[in-house]
This record gives C-alpha cells, sequence and structure tokens, in this order.
C-alpha cells in the first residue's frame, strides 16, 4: 500500500472542516503544531491502493506572516512537503478564494483545487469552465458540494492522480509586469549568497516575500547585498507606482485570478437574492441589533445553565455512588490512606471538576452553534467599538462572555484571536469575569450578612439588597478586568492594537455533525485536562489536606464533624492557614477563611465546603444555614463583602491556571496570572477594608 | 474628476471606487490581500450599531473593518 501526505488548505469558512470529516469520517486526531497553539487535526482514509494521510491546515485568506496561522500554514507545506496541497476553495465567491490559491501555486506545489459550495455558485448563477480554469491554474480542480458528500469520490481520484504524476515547474507563473519582474530579479541576482535559503523556498519566491516585507522571511537574517538590493527596488518601486510595492504585487496576484475567471466563469443570472443580507438588516440593524444581541446571550447562558442541571445531578449522584462503592472495598471505618486518596483525593477532586462537564459541553454546543452559523463574526462587529476602548479586539468579547460561565472553556475560546498580545491580554483577565463556580459563595456569604430588603421599586419590579449586592460583585469584576486590560495593553502586552478586518460570512445552517463535532474536539481537550494536571493538583492538595495526621487518641469522645474539623486543623492546609493569618489579618480575614481560601484553588466552590469542614458543620441539609448563623456571629458585614470580593478577584482555581499554562505554552503566564490575580486581589480588598472600617461600615 | 475620499466618509448605501491606500503597514497589506485594491468597486453596506465599525461589500463578500483602517483606503465616489 502506498502513502499519501495531503494538506488541506482554505479561507476560514470555504468548508475546510467538513471535507476534513467526509474525508476522514471521526477518525481524526486533534492536536497543537509544535510550539504553537495552532490547532493541528490529523485523519486518514484508504482509496484504492493508497492510505491517504490528511492534515488539515489552519484556515487563512494569505500565505503572508500577518498571523500565526498563516506562518503555520506556509511552514508546514515548506518543512513538511506534503504530496500534495489541497485548497479548498468557496466556488461561490471564487475571486476571492482564490487569492490563496495563487500563493500555493507560487510556492510550486502538487495542486487541487476543490470547488466547494458548488450548490450555493449555482444558485448565485455562476457557472465554470473547470478544463479551461484547470489549465490557467495548473492545477486539477473537482466541484464538490461537501455537506451533501458530493464530489468526495472525485476529490480522492485527483489526489490521487496528482500525487502520482511527474513532478514539472509550473509554465505560468504569475507576472508582476514589467517593473516588478526587474526588482525581482535584481534581488534574485543577490540572493546566490544565501544558498539554503534558495534551495528551501527558491529564489523567486524569497525575492517576492522580501519585496513584500514579510516579517518572518526578513527576519531569517540576511546579507547586506540582499538587504540594500531589497530597500533599492522598494524605493523605486514607490516612486513608480506611488503605491507600496505590497499593494501592487496584491494587485497583480488579483489581476490574474480576474484575467482567469473572466474567459471561464459565467454569470447567468444577474438577480440574485442576498438572504444572509436580509437578515443582517435585522440582526444587526442600528437599533435593534443591540437588544437582539443581548437576548441571545442571555438565551445562551440560560439554556446551558438550565439544560445541564440535569446532567450534572446525574454526575454527581454518579461519583457519589463511585466513591462510596469504592470505600466499600475496604473494611468499615478502615483509615487506609490508599482508600483516603483514592475516594477523597482522586474521585472526589476530579469528580468536583469534571461535574462541570455537561455544563460546559453544552456551552460549547451553544458556542459551535454561534460559530458555525456565523453570528459570531455578527457579534465581535457589534461589539468592537466598546472592545476596541479598552485595548482589546471585538473577537475578544465571546471569549470574556464564555468566562461568565467558566474560565476554562473561555481561555480555550481565546484561540479565534489572531493577535498574541491581544490574546494574553484576554487569557490573564478572563478569570476576573466572575465565572459560575463563585456564585454558591456568594449565594452563601450574601444572606448571611444582608437583609434582603427592597431597595426600589417600580411597580412589579423590585430590586432586592441580594440582587444589587451579586450585581455590584460581578460589576467590580467587570470594571477590574477593563482596567486591567488597559494597564496591560499599555505595559506588558504593549503594542499596536489589531486591525479589525473581518469577514462577515454569509449565515448557514448549521449541521448537528458539524456541531457535535466542534464540541466534542474541544471538550475532549477539557477532558484530557482534567485526567493530567487536574489530577496531579486534586491529589497534591488531598495530600495537603490530609497530612500530618492527627494522633487518633486526640480525637477520642469528639464527634464526627469535629474530628473532621481537627484533622483539617492540623493538616498542611490548616497549617498554611494558620501561617498565612499574619498576611490576611490586614484585609480582615483570620486562619478559618486563609483555610478555605487555600481549599478553593482545587475549584472556587470547594471555599464553602471548606469552610463547612473547619466550623464542624457535616454535610446535612441546612448546612448553609447553620454556617450563615456561625459567619455571622463571627464576622462583620464588610468583612463578609471582604471575602467575596476576595474570591472574586484572588487566583482563579487550578483548571483555570492549567489551561492558561496550556493555551500560553508556558508556565510563566500561568504564573504571573496567578500571583497578579492575587496580589491584585490583596490590594483591592485591603483598600476595601481599611476604608470601610475608617467610615466604619 | 470627482473627489477623494476617505472611505470612512461613504455614507451606508453609497458605492465607490478604489484609487489608493495611504499610509503603509502590515494592515495594509491585509485590506490589499482581501482584495481592496486600486480600481475595485466598494459598496459601504452599514454601520455597526455602535457607529464602528463599517460593513463593506466587495468582490461579492462582507467584510468589516474600523473607520480608522477605513480612513487609508482613498475612494471616488461613483456618480449616479
Ligand atoms: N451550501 C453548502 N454549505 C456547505 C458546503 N460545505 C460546507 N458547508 C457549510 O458551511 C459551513 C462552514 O463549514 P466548515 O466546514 O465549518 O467551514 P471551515 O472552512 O472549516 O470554517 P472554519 O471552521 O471557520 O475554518 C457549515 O455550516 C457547513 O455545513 C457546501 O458545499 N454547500
Amino acid at each position: 500500500m502506498k502513502k499519501i501526505t495531503v494538506a488541506i488548505a482554505g479561507n476560514p469558512n470555504s468548508g475546510k472542516t467538513t471535507v476534513f470529516n467526509a474525508l476522514t469520517g471521526m477518525r481524526h486526531h486533534v492536536g497543537n503544531y509544535p510550539g504553537v497553539t495552532v490547532e493541528k487535526k490529523e485523519g486518514a482514509c484508504k482509496h484504492e491502493d493508497y492510505e491517504i494521510t490528511f492534515v488539515d491546515l489552519p484556515g487563512t485568506y494569505s500565505l503572508t506572516a500577518y498571523s500565526i496561522e498563516e506562518i503555520v500554514a506556509r511552514n508546514f507545506i515548506v518543512d513538511e512537503h506534503p504530496d500534495v496541497v489541497v485548497d479548498i476553495v468557496d466556488s461561490s465567491n471564487l475571486e476571492r478564494n482564490l487569492y490563496l490559491a495563487v500563493q500555493l501555486m507560487e510556492m510550486n506545489v502538487p495542486l487541487v483545487l476543490a470547488f466547494n459550495m458548488s450548490d450555493l455558485a449555482k444558485s448565485k448563477g455562476m457557472s465554470f469552465d473547470i478544463e479551461q480554469l484547470s489549465q490557467l491554474l495548473e492545477a486539477a480542480i473537482v466541484p464538490m458540494t461537501a455537506n451533501k458528500k458530493e464530489g468526495i469520490n472525485e476529490l480522492l481520484q485527483a489526489v490521487v492522480k496528482t500525487a502520482e504524476a511527474p513532478k514539472k515547474q509550473r509554465t505560468h507563473t504569475i507576472q508582476y509586469g514589467k517593473e516588478i519582474e526587474e526588482e525581482l530579479e535584481k534581488i534574485q541576482n543577490t540572493l546566490d549568497s544565501e544558498h539554503d535559503l534558495v534551495t528551501k523556498y527558491g529564489s523567486r519566491w524569497l525575492a517576492l516575500k522580501l519585496l513584500e516585507h514579510d516579517k518572518e522571511i526578513w527576519e531569517k537574517g540576511h546579507n547586506k547585498e540582499v538587504l540594500h538590493a531589497v530597500k533599492n527596488s522598494t524605493e523605486h518601486l514607490k516612486i513608480v507606482f506611488d503605491d507600496d510595492p505590497q499593494i501592487m504585487i496584491a494587485d497583480r496576484r488579483y489581476g490574474f485570478i480576474s484575467g482567469a475567471c473572466q474567459e471561464s466563469v459565467k454569470h447567468t443570472v444577474e438577480t440574485r437574492h442576498d438572504w444572509s443580507d436580509k437578515i443582517d438588516t435585522v440582526m444587526i440593524n442600528r437599533v435593534l441589533g443591540i437588544p437582539i444581541f443581548v437576548i441571545l446571550m442571555y438565551l445562551l447562558f440560560q439554556l446551558t445553565f438550565f439544560l445541564g442541571q440535569w446532567p450534572m445531578e446525574w454526575m454527581e449522584r454518579f461519583f457519589g455512588w463511585l466513591s462510596v462503592n469504592v470505600a466499600a472495598l475496604w473494611p468499615a471505618g478502615s483509615e487506609s490512606a490508599l482508600k483516603s486518596l483514592i475516594v477523597d483525593g482522586i474521585i472526589g477532586g476530579v469528580g468536583g471538576v469534571i461535574v462541570f462537564l455537561p455544563n460546559i459541553l453544552l456551552l460549547f454546543l451553544a458556542i459551535a452553534f454561534l460559530e458555525d452559523s456565523g453570528y459570531m463574526a455578527r457579534a465581535a462587529f457589534i461589539m468592537d467599538r466598546i472592545m476596541h476602548k479598552i485595548g482589546l479586539h471585538g473577537k475578544s468579547f465571546m471569549p470574556m462572555l464564555i468566562g461568565l460561565g467558566c474560565s476554562v472553556p473561555a481561555i480555550m475560546a481565546t484561540r479565534i484571536l489572531e493577535n498574541r498580545r491581544n490574546r494574553l491580554t484576554t487569557i490573564m483577565i478572563i478569570p476576573l469575569v466572575s465565572c459560575g463556580a463563585r456564585l454558591p459563595i456568594y449565594m452563601l456569604i450574601i444572606p448571611a450578612f444582608f437583609a434582603n430588603t427592597v431597595l426600589l421599586k417600580f411597580g412589579f419590579l423590585k430590586i432586592t439588597m441580594h440582587a444589587f449586592m451579586l450585581w455590584i460583585i460581578y460589576m467590580i469584576g467587570i470594571l477590574l478586568a477593563i482596567i486591567c486590560a488597559r494597564i496591560l495593553r499599555s505595559t506588558v502586552f504593549q503594542g499596536e492594537t489589531t486591525p479589525f478586518v473581518m469577514e462577515l460570512p454569509p449565515y448557514r445552517m448549521p449541521t448537528l455533525k458539524g456541531v457535535v463535532i466542534h464540541m466534542w474536539d474541544r471538550g475532549w481537550m477539557y477532558l484530557k485536562k482534567a485526567g493530567t494536571i487536574i489530577l496531579a493538583i486534586s491529589i497534591i492538595l488531598w495530600a495537603a489536606a490530609s497530612y500530618p495526621k492527627v494522633d487518633p487518641k486526640n480525637l477520642e469522645g469528639l464527634s464526627e464533624s469535629q474530628i473532621q474539623t481537627e484533622k483539617l486543623r492540623n493538616s498542611i492546609i490548616g497549617g498554611i492557614g494558620h501561617a498565612i493569618e499574619p498576611i490576611i489579618k490586614p484585609i480582615g480575614f483570620d486562619y478559618k477563611i486563609g483555610t478555605a481560601l487555600i481549599g478553593a484553588l482545587a475549584a472556587k466552590e470547594v471555599f464553602v465546603a471548606q469552610l463547612g469542614i473547619v466550623y464542624s458543620l457535616g454535610e446535612s441539609e441546612g448546612t448553609s444555614k447553620a454556617l450563615r448563623k456561625k459567619l455571622k456571629a463571627d464576622y462583620s458585614p464588610l468583612q463578609g463583602f471582604c471575602i467575596m470580593l476576595f474570591c472574586l478577584i484572588s487566583a482563579p482555581c487550578m483548571a483555570t491556571i492549567a489551561m492558561t499554562k496550556r493555551e500560553t505554552g508556558s508556565w510563566g503566564w500561568a504564573i504571573f496570572q496567578l500571583l497578579g490575580l492575587t496580589t491584585l486581589a490583596y490590594v483591592v480588598t485591603f483598600f476595601a477594608y481599611r476604608i470601610g472600617l475608617l467610615m466604619s461600615v | 474628476m470627482a473627489d477623494l475620499i476617505g472611505l470612512n466618509k461613504v455614507k451606508p448605501g453609497q458605492t465607490a471606487t478604489v484609487v489608493s491606500i495611504k499610509g503603509r503597514s502590515s494592515i495594509n497589506k491585509r485590506i490589499a490581500d482581501m482584495g481592496v485594491i486600486p480600481g475595485t468597486a466598494i459598496k459601504v453596506n452599514r454601520v455597526a450599531p455602535l457607529g464602528d465599525p463599517i460593513e463593506i461589500i466587495i468582490r461579492g463578500y462582507h467584510l468589516s473593518l474600523r473607520k480608522k483602517e477605513a480612513a487609508n483606503i482613498i475612494v471616488e465616489l461613483d456618480v449616479k
């Protein structure tokens, strides 16, 4: 059996994923390209005598060094020498899609063009002279409609044929016109001294990229002579054209495409219904756009949490059942360390994070739906004005919004941001958006200290103290996120704001399969995280909460809940809680709160459970009522408020930190986030407490 | 010859032809890559609810850009 490697390139939204899935079925593997967090999908299929491996390149419009995606796609082709490159072209939007094809031609790769979306092209009244286009572009062309699986077999045949054809130099190269060609030649002549680069990239391509001022190629370190030639040529061309050579090069490429299309694309019917645009007259209407957006986002959350509550309950019951049954493997009352490790450490720790899986999967599902339908781009379009003000990008909005649910998927969602500085800033501030796991803390504290008086009343609409407090906490989080984003963007992540040049793709009805695959790929990543880092941290936190052991003699005569308290007090976590008391005293906390805070590193809502243990309350109904009473006896409302404030801002949970590490590719950023937020929490809470005391609240 | 204006000044519903792209930066390269090059016909389709960015139709597809970037695209309004 012969092996063929195929790279799949294409514009975003051209149907790349659909084609890839149709080719490989569900048998694919998702990972990252080495060194960067750009998703790499690989899959395989058998066709006749061939085993064909497909690698899905990131979706790009061009192959310059504009974004990591473009560099990754380009380098894969140069370094891995795929046998064939398949460019998925949205044939209903041919000109812009062929821009990428032209650049692939210039890289001299064996090319197959998949003219996808044939159905749409047809309904737009377009028809193609495939044979002629194929000759002009020197590539096999396969018309297809991927979502109906039409043309998949033909595509495979074309791939095999192209792979088997003898490699030859292209005869049609894009001609850039006399002036540019002359300068290209001058630059090429100086390149003899850069033998290695020339063998790798080819001298014409290299000269072209240099003239385009391609950052990555430019930084490869060139001889003085070469740089000099490029500089001269650039200046000369600028005078000739009164425009940047870069723009002239793009101009000539589009010129080539127009030429090819003129001869072989016919528009038979002129009238066309732009349904998508009609939908947009409502969806991004100047008046209705924002209300619709707010309602959609509200529904997104309402639905995920409403539908998520049942599976979440099942998961909780399952883990409860699992720990009871696993514990039963030991004789009753056993003090086995292994039992405790498995039941309390592993099942308790990992289970505590995994119960959120249904919610997270539903959130991913909703997001995949918004993405595949095309609304996500509209959301960015609507929000860009506000996001731009704080130094971010319209697309940063979505991750921040997801952060209201859970920071972990929110951090994963920052992948849609092209600019690294933008992305890092967004990742750093996401934990400030109060996530769902912090809600139980507020739910415990607010009723403990504040009576639910009615503050304002408009007819049947009431604003009560509890709702108001909750609102204040969320607002503080968002406000801090905005301030931090601004500060980060003007210090650590300083630099040009990303331009907002974004396609608004036509609306499409998402397919169930497409949406489910999207959801599953991300859900799987989350699970893998739970399986590795979260497991490790769970075990560490378990050990810290159970060692050193208390001498059993000291526990005699104590009730079960008092024993728990004694054990925790004696443990490393309890020790840390005590040790940090002097540090947290200035912000109004004692060792009990300190102990619970350390426990909350596992997951924010653990704070409540830990506090229950500190106060010797068994896990029974009405725990929170009893706990509230105790809290009220021990602390002032100001301290209560400070607890919420600190929980809101301080160190995110371990799953978040693990995800930050993964998505930024370095522990450095994860630790920066951990320490930065904790310091911020300390400072803010300190001032809140001190000012509160002065004003004797 | 009609007046040359920045694309940001073109009102929704109006059509224009690109004359040149000012300034030089990676942004302009990006804009050119997306097909906004001299000689191309552009229609400004609408403005975002908050007043920025704008949506244009070019080469049969919809593209959005901020007014700041649009200001660098010099166009000539089409006469009706
Ligand atoms: N009408 C039509 N729709 C298609 C065709 N191929 C794909 N689609 C739909 O187009 C949408 C986008 O397809 P994807 O496969 O997600 O596109 P992609 O290029 O991977 O896009 P990104 O994931 O954004 O990079 C989906 O809703 C598909 O169902 C086609 O041939 N005809």
